[in-house]
């Protein structure tokens, strides 16, 4: 713990996963308004464990219910792709054995590959990777357990204005995304092209036909930097 | 389809996701073009989300307290609110209109 670059690391995982293990309150009480159980919404977030695939699921059923299912699993497992960039990002700094790889794979998110990435020594990025991983992991499925059972007691969705802070989650979590010009077009395409489809096909579906505009947009490289990666 | 199949396919699909970066040569996703589509993707997913969570209501777009509750959202992103004091305002903002009889 003498090494400054573990320190700094330990520090960074610590003030994210302490963060973002927040949010699991709110997860926790709109997966519960969208009609999961508590039990399936710890489910949710001890395997899932994925901020984005996991309110997008949720989103999807409580439009559309269990009819949807097909719509919800393809959101989130559409929204779970970026994953596997991190873990490509992650693989030669995780290094050991495929064992350690395994346990590595799960806690593999935005944030535990934020931190590591960002630190300026190998030592530095391991620690930060394990530690983020481990107190968001911890703290995202005990808060995720409370706001679950505060859903429980709140009932009425709308009376409480939950369905309005689901909307609110998936723009927190859009924002930080929209920092050039063409994220913000992809955004913007996938807005109205999702309101026009609302009327038109089954709930869970506009959101799909959306990411098309992301796969057009992203293999044109439309209003794309020349040298983006 | 049983919610619990829902919960738990969709569940094992996204662990896959997580497992196949360890997996694959690192060469495939440091080509620009399917690391931007991954990117992008996540971008279009969530500006999608928030429109039907918004705006969607019964197969319809209705406008109702969502609307000034995700308004006053987006202001408080840009000024760099934490996310759970977006979410809890978005809630109250609704809450408060719809008590108030108003934009039910």
């Amino acid at each position: 713990m003498a090494d400054p670059d573990t320190s700094a690391a330990v520090r960074a995982g610590l003030a994210v996963g302490l963060a973002v293990a927040a949010y699991g309150v709110s997860f926790g009480a709109l997966a519960v308004a969208s009609g999961l159980d508590v039990w399936q919404t710890c489910v949710l977030s001890l395997f899932m464990f994925s901020g984005g695939s996991q309110f997008a699921l949720i989103g999807v059923l409580a439009s559309g219910g269990a009819a949807a299912g097909p719509a919800a699993i393809t959101s989130a497992a559409l929204l779970g792709v970026r994953n596997s960039l991190y873990s490509m990002r992650m693989s030669p700094i995780i290094g050991g054995p495929w064992w350690r790889k395994l346990l590595a794979a799960q806690w593999t998110i935005d944030e535990s590959t934020a931190v590591s990435t960002a630190q300026p020594t190998l030592r530095g990025q391991k620690t930060g990777f394990w530690v983020t991983g481990a107190v968001i992991y911890v703290g995202w499925n005990l808060t995720t357990f409370l706001g679950a059972l505060l859903g429980d007691l709140v009932g009425d969705v709308r009376q409480y204005g939950l369905d309005a802070a689901a909307a609110a989650a998936f723009l927190g979590l859009l924002w930080p995304r929209l920092r050039a010009r063409q994220p913000i077009a992809v955004a913007a395409g996938a807005a109205v092209v999702a309101a026009l489809l609302v009327p038109v096909l089954p709930p869970g579906l506009p959101v799909l036909a959306a990411a098309l505009v992301a796969v057009v947009v992203g293999i044109t490289n439309w209003l794309g930097a020349k040298a983006a990666a | 389809m049983n919610i619990w199949t829902v919960i738990l396919l969709a569940s094992l699909i996204v662990m896959l996701l997580k497992l196949v970066g360890y997996l694959v040569p690192p060469s495939f996703m440091e080509r620009p073009t399917p690391s931007r589509v991954a990117n992008l993707l996540t971008v279009a997913l969530l500006a999608a989300l928030v429109v039907t969570q918004t705006l969607e209501r019964e197969h319809d777009i209705v406008l109702d307290a969502r609307v000034p509750a995700v308004g006053v959202a987006a202001v408080l992103l840009v000024l760099r609110a934490p996310f759970i004091v977006v979410v809890l305002s978005a809630a109250v903002v609704a809450a408060v209109l719809r008590l108030l009889g108003w934009m039910s």
